[in-house]
Parts: structure tokens; C-alpha cells; sequence
């Protein structure tokens, strides 16, 4: 499809010091990378120290204030069951987040491996990798999210399952591709001339930039990790009641909208502020971790 | 220009093995459940002669290999199983169910292109400007906002503010779709135009910089003809690659607007079916849905090939 | 007999304006005439301004780059104030021009058989069926075997040499008066250039177009045009007819390029290049531009600016010293 670019003749590590030198600015004056961990740092606060933040429990029923809206009290108003919509917002925050980070950690291994393996050796090993791509490929994310969490069972851990045997996919194929760029370019067939063995080449030459790659996508995979996270919250079949999840809240909220808009509104809200931190920091680390490739 | 077409038996074949993985691993789904298999079709409530009457007829007293190959015959016949929910053949509730999908992603597929192809270009015609900043912010926001919850958010405005459609139903003439379908088709363009956006805008901007451009403008071709003829037709090519891929995130994403918005389509029926623990239905449309976005893949190709004359399939494997 | 030239640049001036910044002058006041049917080269190192003269006269100016001041008149017609609709009808039939690479200055999409078509479509009116037949017509005069067939190609499937002739014919189908050349056989293999060449020079003889042809290669402007101007830092410098100028250059950047020019009459002499490198034009100092390499600068060189002069008839350069360096040289 595209020609491949032309091959550098720079040697790794001088390549490597050089990309960072590259970098036009420092990193504190870079707009997304700051904005990005202002958010997402904020946001990691406020989860660690939830219960800190907030009177009200998360999850004691109380059903003499049911839907109250936005008061003294409650400032963002109590749902059906009389429980403080700030305060699940806020706890729901440990859920969405914990889980969104500790998702992408499988798919990251698991496709970067075999993404390597293709890329690298090609040949069967490729056509193989390339065929599991394919068929777990045509598989859309959430027909397989709920199809698996149906077979293994509700629960967080299904949800890690289903994920990764989802996502694995874009590493693999990111891997892969990135590697097959970097086999052809100079510095690759001099340290190979060099009698480098193949582990070797692999870490300490290919490896970085390819990882930097990688992780620059990790931080959208969580984007929709989080996504997938909320979506199951919404149809029932994440985590489960009565722990707060933005997903579920928009759900319950979703019955009262013509009276307690806020309930389902509010909760989208917050997913989309951290999706933009969470952005803005993958943009930013983009722009640390290979200049040279901004958009 | 027909004989670049000869690869299409080629690719077509190449698309075999992945279909037949396909059906491996949804074969595989009855096995990973705990218990028998035959009781995962039939239900809780299924008569031990039930059982031991699909048992035979799913072969499950033979070898894996042999088992799998029945569920080919038995598929290739249109036999997926009969739902337990509904004691109807899963065959035919898929197939009554898929119009309704469809219909829903091409429509949105109509209203996503509606809207970037304009966006992508006033965004393109100057980086860096007012329109383009405008554009690239609904990207970013655009790729944040959960889409049930975009859906959410446009009943709130259109339905229930502004009545100005309905809140959710699928209507019963054709025309009541389209009436029915249009904000439940809207949610799902409002997700998929960033992508669209983003590619379109960026391979506008390499078009536009390009040679041939200067070209055409030293022949005097301006305005709207240039547009047309030489931008469009250059800048479209990696955006059609990408939304091919993309119509499998498209299926998935239909899946759970439909409930968002009660639409009968497939999305619906396997939720149903998932909180109903309707086993064989969620096995057959998770089957037809894998196997549609492998056919769309292969007619993603033959149109990338057909739109640019630089490619040829049969002798490269292309990079995807 | 002075007739109105057909094309007509007075001061010319081309630069970027920053926003609360300097302007980067990259042209610089030059001046120039073309008549009908003659051959003009203009000839300088990357960065001389040669090419966004081109540009300029073409209306293909890249995005920043603006006319300063100066006119370019066409057949009397000031270009700049005439209205955009007008000036687009005058590329095609009247002006028209070649770029340098043809593989990315051809539609890569679009059958080049059609991409000579639309011009005459456009502007001469053709129905599809008369426009592909000139096309053919264009191909096969421009030396293309089996026409044609080779009319339903791509480009990408056509070799350098193919496509050039192809960007030719393109530039001709509307016999232009004038056709605007950048480079347009840097690219090219050597016993390629040398047909293209031929072909063109063929080709504005028979239709007596006027050409002006930028390159950096001296031997192509001694074989392909009458006169020239030699181009630095974005202003002429030397100007007169090429057999001239070659034989006995007038300004010392000339002849600079004459001197690391190989030259296969003599094979044996040595090659000087010219030390130092092209000014930064952001940098414009008082004194001349190329006074920083100039073997033969004198004192106020450096303090100020040359003016383009009559040296000799039909001759002028822009150099303090010119008498004293070329003292004793043949016109």
C-alpha cells in the first residue's frame, strides 16, 4: 500500500539520543503532554483518596432521599435507591480506572510477543500470526467482549479475559509492522552483520522503538478499555451491583431522564474528561517518544 | 483495468481459512462452558431425552474433530441450533433480526460520510485555521464520549427536549425506519466520524500538497473540478481501507445502541439472549456477525483496488 | 522594432511575510523580458529564487510566498490585478508549464491519456471523444510509441522518460505562447534529458511557443536556449545571450559556475569549485550577495548592493568590478 520510508544509516543508539535531542521543546512545555497529566494525575487522586473526599458512602441504600436533585446536601443529587450520586461518581473512579489500566497489560504482552515472532522470523510463523489476526479480527469488539463474558462468567476477571482476546490484535499487528520497517533499515543488517545474535538485535537494537510504538497505543487501548468497562456497566453485565461504575449509573439514570437528567448525563461526563486526559497524555508521550512521526 | 481484477479468486480463497477459524472458535464457545454442551443448548429445564437426542445429533460422544465437522454440516444447511427462549430455529430468528442491523449500519455509513467528507475537506483547506482546530477538537471529544451514552444524550436533546424524534421503537413501514432510525443511526456516525475525520482530513492535506495539484491548477483547473476530480479521488483511497476496517467496529457498536434505542436488530437479540442464558443464539449471531465482517473485508479490497490503479494484490501482500 | 514582449517581468519582488516578524526576501527586484517564440534560460544554484520566479509567473506560489511588488506582464496584461477567473484562463492555451518530477506531478489515479485531455476540454471546448483524439495527436508528436494503447496507462506504469513526454504533451495540448520549464529534466538519465531536449526545442520551433527554461545545469541551457539570466540569492546577476556569457562571463559568480563545471572539450582542466555556501536570506546584508565568496571582492563590495548594467551590448551584470576582473576578455 505504502512504500516503506528510507532507510537511516544512523546507528541505533546515536538514532535513539537523537530522537530525544530532537525533541523541539522540553517536556513541561509540551500542551498535551501537561494537560494529560494534569487530568490524569487529578484523577488517580481523587480515586486513591475517595473516601476521603466525600461523607456519604458509595453503596448504603437509603431510601428516604430517593431522587433528590442537586442541593446543599447532595450536590449532584441521590439516585433511586437514596445514595449520593457525587460520591459514586467519585468511588466509581477506582473501579473504571483500576480496571482500564490493569486491562491492557495482557493484550500488551501477549501482542507484542507474537507481533515480535511474526515480524521478526516471518515465514510460517508469520502466516500463522497473521491468520489468528485475521480471525479474531473479525470478531467486533463487543460481540466477543460479551460473548466470552457470557461463557467464563461475570465478574472482573472475565472482563480481563475478554478484553485481551480482543485487543491483543492492534499490538500484534503494530508489533509486527514496526518491525518489519525496522528490519529492512541499515543500522538492523550491520549489527546483524556484526554477529549479533537475534535476541540481541531484537532488545537492544529494534526493541526500543518498537516498544515506544506500542506503549503510544497502549495509552489509547486504555482509552478503550475504560470504554468497554463503562459499556458492560451499561447493559448489565460488568461489574456488579451495587458497586459504583459509571456504566451502571448511566443505566439507572437513564430511566429518569426526563426528570433526573443529570444522573445519566453526569457519569457520560466524567468518562469523557479522563478519555481527553488520557488522550492529551498519550499525544503528549507521542510527541516525547517519536517526534518524528507527529501527526 | 479487468485483468487487475483476477486476484479476486485469490483473495476470496484467502478469506477461506479465516472463515473456517471463525467457525472454530464459535464451535469452540459451546465447549468452554462448564457442563455438557447439549445441556448449554437445550437449557436447565431441557428432558433427559432432549439431551440425549441432541447429544446424537451434535455427535458429542465422538471424537472433537468429528464433532466440528457435524457443526459445519449442520451450518451449512442453516442449522444453528434452536433458541430456548424463543423454541424457534436461531437460523431463522438471525435472519429476520440482520435486516434491521444492516439497515442501521448503512445508514449511519451514509450519515458518517455525509458529515466528515464536508468537515474533512473544510479542515483540510487550511491546517492550522479556525475550522481546522474546530475539527480536530470534535475528534478528540468525539473519541472520549462513550457511544450509549452519546445515544443517551441525543434522546435527551432531540426525543425528549425538543420532541423531535422519537425515543426509541423501530417503527413498522419502511419509511417509519427511516423516521425511527435516525438518531439511533446518527449516534453511531457522531462515533465514527473521527476516525473518518482524522484520515480524511490528513490524506486531504498530502493530496493538496502534492504535485499533481500544482499541475492541474497550471492547466487552469480550479475550484469545485479540482476538488472532484483530482482531490477526492487521491484523498479517498487510505479512508476507504480504513472505514472497511472500521464496519466491524461499526456491527459491534450497533449491537449496543440497539438497546440504547429498542431496535429489534441482532444487537438486541443477543443481549437477550445473553441475559436470558439462551445459549445457541448468542453462538449463532456472534457466528453471522464474525462471517459479515470477513465478507466485508474482502469487498473492502476489491474496492481499494479498483479506486487505485497503483495497487495489485495478487502479487503483494498488503502491509494492513 | 520594439514590439510588446510577450512576457514582461518588471522589479519583481517575492517574499514571506512573518506576522510581527521580518519579511524573507527570497526574490529580489529582478527584471526580464520574453518575446515571442524566444528562448530563455534562467540558470542558478537551489535557493537562487529561480523557481518561485517561475511560480510566480505561473500563479502556483506555495502558501506563504507573496509578491512583494513588481509586475509580470503578459502581452501587456498586468497578471496581478487582472481578475482570478481571467488569469485561469490563461493556463492552457496561453501559459503553460512542466515540473521537474514527472512521477509526482502526474494524477496518479487518472489515465494520462485524460490528464492531457482536460485542458483542451476545458478550455478549447472539446467534446471527450475530439479531446482524446488530440491527446493521442500530442503523444504521438511528442515521440511516444503506439499512442494509443499507451493513452489507457497510468503513469506509474510508463518509465521517466514516458512520462516527461507525457507532461510535455500535457504542457503543448492547447499550443500555450509560452511554456514555463522547472528543471524539467534534472530527473532524468542523461541520454534522456538529451531526447527530451531535442524534443522540446523541436516542438516550440514548429509551434513558435517562447520558453523559459530554469535549471542548474549549464550544459542544457547551452544547447536549449538563446539567452539567460543567471540567478543568486534572488537576484540577476549576469544577463545576455548564452553563447556570450559562456564563452566570457562578466560576473564572477558565472564564472565561478564555468569553472566547476566539467567541460568534456577539455577534459583535462581542473575543476574549482566555488568555496562557501549559498547566503541564508533571512540574512541579507548591505553589501553584494555574493561578496562573502567572491575570489575578486573589493573593498565596498561588502558596504553595498550592485546593480544590474549594461557592460557591453546586449550584455549587463551586476558587479562593482566587473571591468577590472574580466579586463582583456573577448565580448
Amino acid at each position: 500500500m505504502t512504500t516503506t520510508p528510507a532507510p537511516t544509516l544512523t546507528p541505533p543508539k546515536a538514532r535513539r539520543r537523537a530522537v530525544r535531542a530532537r525533541s523541539l521543546r522540553p517536556w513541561y512545555r509540551n500542551g498535551s503532554l501537561v494537560a494529560g497529566i494534569v487530568i490524569v494525575g487529578g484523577l488517580i487522586l481523587v480515586a486513591v483518596f475517595a473516601p476521603l473526599l466525600t461523607p456519604y458512602s458509595p453503596t448504603t441504600q437509603n431510601l428516604t432521599d430517593v431522587l433528590q436533585g442537586p442541593s446543599a446536601a447532595h450536590w449532584l443529587g441521590t439516585d433511586q435507591f437514596g445514595r449520593d450520586v457525587l460520591t459514586r461518581l467519585i468511588w466509581s473512579t477506582r473501579v473504571d480506572l483500576r480496571i482500564g489500566f490493569m486491562a491492557v497489560l495482557i493484550p500488551f504482552v501477549v501482542g507484542t510477543v507474537l507481533g515480535g515472532l511474526a515480524g521478526y522470523f516471518g515465514g510460517w510463523i508469520d502466516t500463522v500470526v497473521m491468520r489468528l489476526v485475521d480471525i479474531f479480527f473479525a470478531f467486533p469488539f463487543y460481540v466477543m467482549v460479551i460473548a466470552l463474558v457470557f461463557v467464563l462468567g461475570a465478574g472482573e476477571t472475565s472482563i480481563y479475559l475478554a478484553i485481551a482476546a480482543v485487543s491483543w490484535v492492534s499490538y500484534a499487528k503494530i508489533v509486527r509492522g514496526e518491525i518489519l520497517v525496522a528490519k529492512q533499515q541499515d543500522y538492523v543488517m550491520a549489527a546483524r552483520l556484526g554477529g549479533f545474535s537475534h535476541l540481541k538485535v531484537l532488545v537492544r537494537h529494534i526493541g526500543p522503538n518498537v516498544l515506544s510504538q506500542a506503549i503510544i497505543y497502549a495509552m489509547s487501548d486504555i482509552v478503550q478499555d475504560i470504554m468497554a468497562i463503562v459499556t458492560l456497566g451499561y447493559l448489565g453485565l460488568g461489574i456488579a451491583p451495587p458497586t459504583a461504575e459509571w456504566g451502571s449509573m448511566i443505566a439507572g439514570g437513564q430511566q429518569f431522564i426526563t426528570t433526573q437528567w443529570q444522573q445519566a448525563t453526569i457519569p457520560g461526563l466524567a468518562v469523557v474528561v479522563t478519555s481527553l486526559g488520557l488522550s492529551w497524555l498519550g499525544d503528549g508521550l507521542s510527541d516525547l517518544l517519536s517526534p518524528d512521526r507527529r501527526k | 483495468m479487468l485483468h487487475r481484477l483476477r486476484f479476486i479468486p485469490g483473495r476470496i480463497l484467502q478469506a477461506i481459512p479465516v472463515a473456517i477459524g471463525v467457525t472454530i472458535l464459535v464451535f469452540m464457545m459451546s465447549h468452554l462452558l462448564p457442563g455438557n454442551p447439549a445441556v448449554a443448548m437445550l437449557g436447565n429445564h431441557a428432558t433427559p431425552a432432549a439431551v440425549a437426542a441432541l447429544s446424537k445429533h451434535l455427535g458429542l460422544n465422538q471424537p472433537l474433530w468429528d464433532q466440528y465437522w457435524l457443526f459445519l454440516v449442520h451450518l451449512l444447511h442453516g442449522d444453528l441450533g434452536e433458541s430456548i427462549t424463543y423454541q424457534q430455529p436461531v437460523f431463522g430468528l438471525v435472519m429476520s433480526a440482520a435486516p434491521v442491523t444492516l439497515s442501521l449500519v448503512l445508514y449511519a455509513l451514509v450519515l458518517s460520510l455525509i458529515i466528515s467528507v464536508p468537515l474533512a475537506g473544510w479542515a483540510a483547506s487550511r491546517p492550522g485555521g479556525v475550522r481546522d482546530l474546530g475539527v480536530r477538537g470534535y475528534t478528540l471529544l468525539g473519541q472520549g464520549m462513550p457511544q450509549f451514552w452519546t445515544g443517551i444524550m441525543l434522546i435527551l436533546l432531540l426525543a425528549v427536549r425538543l420532541r423531535l424524534f422519537p425515543v426509541s421503537g423501530y417503527g413498522q413501514t419502511p419509511l417509519d425506519h427511516l423516521y425511527y432510525l435516525f438518531l439511533p443511526a446518527l449516534t453511531l456516525a457522531i462515533s465514527m466520524c473521527p476516525t473518518i475525520i482524522r484520515s480524511l482530513r490528513a490524506s486531504t492535506i498530502q493530496v493538496l500538497g502534492s504535485e499533481y495539484i500544482g499541475t492541474a491548477r497550471s492547466k487552469g483547473i480550479g475550484g469545485a473540478s479540482l476538488f472532484r476530480v483530482h482531490v477526492l479521488r487521491n484523498a479517498a483511497i487510505p479512508t476507504v481501507s480504513i472505514v472497511g476496517v472500521n464496519l466491524g467496529f461499526l456491527v459491534g457498536g450497533s449491537l449496543i445502541i440497539e438497546q440504547v434505542f429498542a431496535i429489534p436488530g441482532l444487537g438486541s437479540l443477543m443481549i437477550n439472549a445473553i441475559l436470558s442464558d439462551d445459549f445457541p443464539t448468542i453462538q449463532g449471531v456472534a457466528l453471522v456477525v464474525a462471517l459479515f465482517v470477513v465478507v466485508v473485508g474482502v469487498l473492502t479490497d476489491i474496492v481499494y483496488t479498483l479506486l487505485d490503479p497503483r495497487v495489485d494484490l495478487a502479487n503483494t501482500e498488503a502491509v494492513r | 522594432m520594439t514590439e510588446e514582449p510577450l512576457l514582461s517581468v518588471c522589479n519583481l519582488s517575492l517574499g514571506v511575510r512573518r506576522k510581527g516578524g521580518p519579511t524573507t526576501v527570497i526574490v529580489d527586484d529582478i527584471s526580464f523580458d520574453v518575446a515571442e517564440g524566444q528562448r530563455f534560460g534562467i540558470v542558478g544554484e537551489s535557493g537562487s529564487g529561480k523557481s518561485m520566479t517561475l511560480r510566480a509567473i505561473a500563479n502556483l506560489l506555495p502558501g506563504g510566498v507573496k509578491v512583494l511588488s513588481g509586475t509580470i506582464k503578459y502581452r501587456g496584461d498586468d497578471l496581478g490585478t487582472m481578475p482570478a477567473k481571467s488569469r485561469r484562463r490563461l493556463a492552457g492555451p496561453e501559459i503553460a508549464m512542466i515540473f521537474q518530477e514527472p512521477m509526482t506531478a502526474l494524477n496518479p489515479v487518472m489515465r494520462v491519456g485524460d490528464q492531457i485531455a482536460e485542458s483542451p476540454r476545458r478550455h478549447l471546448g472539446l467534446s471527450r471523444a475530439a479531446a482524446m483524439d488530440l491527446a493521442i495527436d500530442m503523444m504521438r508528436k511528442t515521440g511516444i510509441p503506439d499512442p494509443a494503447r499507451r493513452a489507457r496507462a497510468y503513469p506509474h506504469e510508463l518509465s521517466g522518460g514516458l512520462r516527461q513526454r507525457i507532461m510535455i504533451a500535457m504542457a503543448l495540448s492547447c499550443s500555450p505562447k509560452l511554456l514555463l520549464c522547472d528543471e524539467p529534466t534534472t530527473a532524468l538519465d542523461v541520454t534522456v534529458q538529451h531526447q527530451v531536449l531535442r524534443l522540446l526545442e523541436q516542438l516550440c520551433e514548429d509551434s513558435g511557443t517562447a520558453l523559459v527554461f530554469v535549471t542548474h545545469d549549464l550544459g542544457v541551457v547551452n544547447q536549449t536556449c538563446r539567452d539567460l539570466a543567471v540567478m543568486y540569492a534572488g537576484e540577476i546577476v549576469e544577463r545576455g545571450g548564452v553563447k556570450d556569457v559562456f564563452s566570457g562571463p562578466r560576473h564572477p559568480y558565472t564564472k565561478g559556475l564555468l569553472d566547476s563545471a566539467p567541460d568534456f572539450d577539455k577534459p583535462d582542466r581542473e575543476l574549482t569549485a566555488i568555496p562557501g555556501f549559498p547566503p541564508n536570506l533571512a540574512d541579507r546584508g548591505d553589501g553584494c550577495p555574493f561578496q562573502p565568496r567572491c575570489a575578486f571582492a573589493a573593498g565596498h563590495c561588502a558596504t553595498s548592493r550592485p546593480r544590474l548594467e549594461r557592460v557591453l551590448p546586449g550584455r549587463e551584470a551586476a558587479c562593482f568590478e566587473t571591468a577590472r576582473i574580466f579586463e582583456g576578455a573577448t565580448a
